[in-house]
């Protein structure tokens, strides 16, 4: 390991501690909630970009994973410990990326994008359909006995995970393998990639996480029906913020959510009936302006690659 | 006679009512260096993708080292010894020089990565005369310098047998020189190599046998001075009614 990876895993250790400690010194709970939404965005764009930032599939079924994991806590919350839900949790996303990815990483470009967006609507459909249906009652109540910093440290610890895991894939062959698939798919496999066993992993490694967020996320809404838990605006924020940051960089999309959160809690306080219209300029600006995300734009000005 | 490194048995390719390859018969000893000559669109290519895997057979069998590879995957084909550079020069643009043949060696079996890859990759950087481009993007190169890295590349895998489609094609005297110098030092060291080719002088200079197709089959095969004397081939490349001159200036070319 180099002198400059040793400082940056050392340098994201005291981050991590800092950040824990973090809540010992915050008054009041309007922070609090902005620093959760912080974390789970960029555990989200971070999850996102794991497996679409060096493949470059632009996935819209963020929302279907992260929707999945808070019904696992709305159904499962009072019956299994925590720790059970969670496990229940990674597990349900892992199958269903798995079975989804089997399916549609044959396809490529835009007829990805337009699959992983039908796949957040139909999930959230099912789920809708079921509640009317089977329950007779659209919402749940989410009782689970989690505090606000609970959500907080165990979305920090996610974060931490992603992290490390995303800068050790890309120490490896597989980290290689995700790069050469998203330069050119062809000389991927002609250079004896299996592409298609890559494709599914990272996108069932990147779906855990972003279910494990829901369910770690679900006890702060309190209730929940399908139209919270599967907003599709979830998955355009994700995206928006990795774009932003940019999806191939370690950091980039962390970079990307930190100031897109603080940006939209203060343009949905201040323009709550205007929101959805802003968020649309700000995705315009952000797409004309920074195309290659904030990370290769300071690259640019620091004058290296 | 030892077996052949690659035979074809009849096959064929059809897309929709074309047929593209058809009925091929084919085989490739050991060592040999093929020309597969023909027409625009005489499925020249089409047969190179049948072998690396990047089409599947309509019908035949390809068999590769005695096992038959027609219904393998490219990757799988790849990890057997078959490398190939491609007709529109395929380099991974946003990933340095050393990245590129990197990617080669990373996958094929006993595959490098680390300092060993990078050592090996700087190696057949300059193998192919890229010694001093290995930071440069690939993107950035000119287009004989990726043609260099595409080769680079498909050594990388360490291949038993080099598919070339029209490496050759639109460089500049000098650089033709440089690049039949580099794949005949190539088949002085025993690689087997098949190659589409247009460059009538690297064909010459390269090939110690010529198959030549039109409309998908296979119409000469034999040593490459009696192929390209053949009147059927002659034929084929220039139509009925040349005079013997023109015809002639493609043998001697």
């Amino acid at each position: 390991m180099s002198r400059r990876e040793l400082l940056g895993w050392g340098l994201g250790l005291v981050a991590l501690l800092g950040l824990a400690l973090l809540p010992r010194w915050i008054e009041g709970d309007y922070v609090l909630s902005l620093l959760i939404s912080v974390l789970m965005y960029s555990v989200l764009a971070t999850a996102w970009a794991l497996f679409s930032g060096p493949t470059r599939y632009i996935s819209l079924a963020t929302v279907a994973f992260f929707g999945v994991g808070a019904y696992c806590t709305a159904v499962l919350g009072e019956v299994l410990p925590w720790a059970g839900v969670l496990a229940v949790a990674l597990v349900v996303g892992v199958v269903m990326a798995l079975i989804v990815g089997l399916a549609t990483l044959r396809l490529s470009g835009v007829y990805f994008v337009i699959f992983s967006f039908g796949l957040a609507e139909l999930t959230k459909q099912l789920f809708t359909w079921y509640e009317v249906n089977i329950t007779k009652d659209i919402g749940r109540y989410v009782f689970v006995d989690v505090t606000q910093q609970d959500i907080y440290w165990q979305l920090l610890a996610l974060l931490a995970l992603v992290l490390g895991l995303r800068a050790l894939i890309n120490r490896t062959r597989l980290g290689l393998a995700l790069r050469v698939i998203g330069e050119d798919e062809t000389v991927a496999v002609h250079v004896g990639i299996n592409t298609t066993v890559v494709k599914v992993l990272l996108f069932a490694l990147s779906a855990a996480f972003i279910t494990v967020a829901g369910a770690i996320m679900a006890p702060r809404w309190t209730y929940i029906d399908p139209s919270i838990a599967f907003a599709p605006t979830i998955s355009f924020q994700t995206l928006i913020m990795a774009l932003l940051g940019g999806p191939g960089a370690l950091l980039g999309p962390v970079l990307g959510a930190v100031p897109l959160v603080l940006l939209f809690e203060y343009l949905s306080a201040s323009f709550p009936n205007h929101f959805s219209i802003l968020l649309g300029l700000v995705f315009m600006v952000i797409v004309y302006l920074v195309p290659n995300g904030l990370v290769g734009l300071l690259r640019r000005k620091g004058g290296g690659r | 006679m030892s077996a052949p490194l690659l035979q074809l048995k009849q096959v064929t390719r059809r897309f929709g009512g074309l047929v593209a390859v058809n009925q091929l018969d084919l085989e490739l000893r050991a060592g040999e260096v093929l020309g597969l000559l023909g027409p625009n669109g005489s499925g020249k290519t089409t047969a190179m993708n049948l072998i690396s895997g990047a089409l599947p057979c309509s019908a035949g069998q390809i068999h590769f080292l005695g096992q038959e590879i027609s219904q393998f995957k490219s990757h799988q084909i790849a990890r057997l010894g078959v490398a190939r550079t491609f007709q529109l020069v395929r380099v991974l643009g946003g990933m340095s020089g050393l990245e590129n043949v990197e990617a080669g060696l990373a996958f094929r079996p006993h595959g490098l990565h680390g300092a060993a890859a990078r050592q090996r990759a700087q190696a057949l950087l300059e193998r192919v005369g890229l010694g001093d481009q290995a930071d440069t993007p690939a993107g950035d190169l000119t287009y004989i310098d990726q043609k260099r890295l595409e080769l680079a590349r498909a050594l990388a895998l360490e291949p038993r047998l080099l598919l070339l489609d029209e490496w050759l094609a639109g460089l500049n005297p000098t650089e033709l020189q440089q690049g039949i110098t580099l794949i005949r030092s190539l088949r002085e060291e025993g690689l087997t190599i098949m190659l589409v080719e247009h460059v009538m002088e690297a064909v010459h200079a390269l090939c110690t046998r010529c198959v030549v197709m039109n409309a998908g089959i296979k119409i000469a095969d034999g040593p490459t001075r009696e192929v390209l004397a053949d009147p059927h081939v002659i034929k084929a490349y220039l139509g009925e009614d040349d005079s013997d001159e023109t015809a002639a200036e493609v043998v001697h070319a």
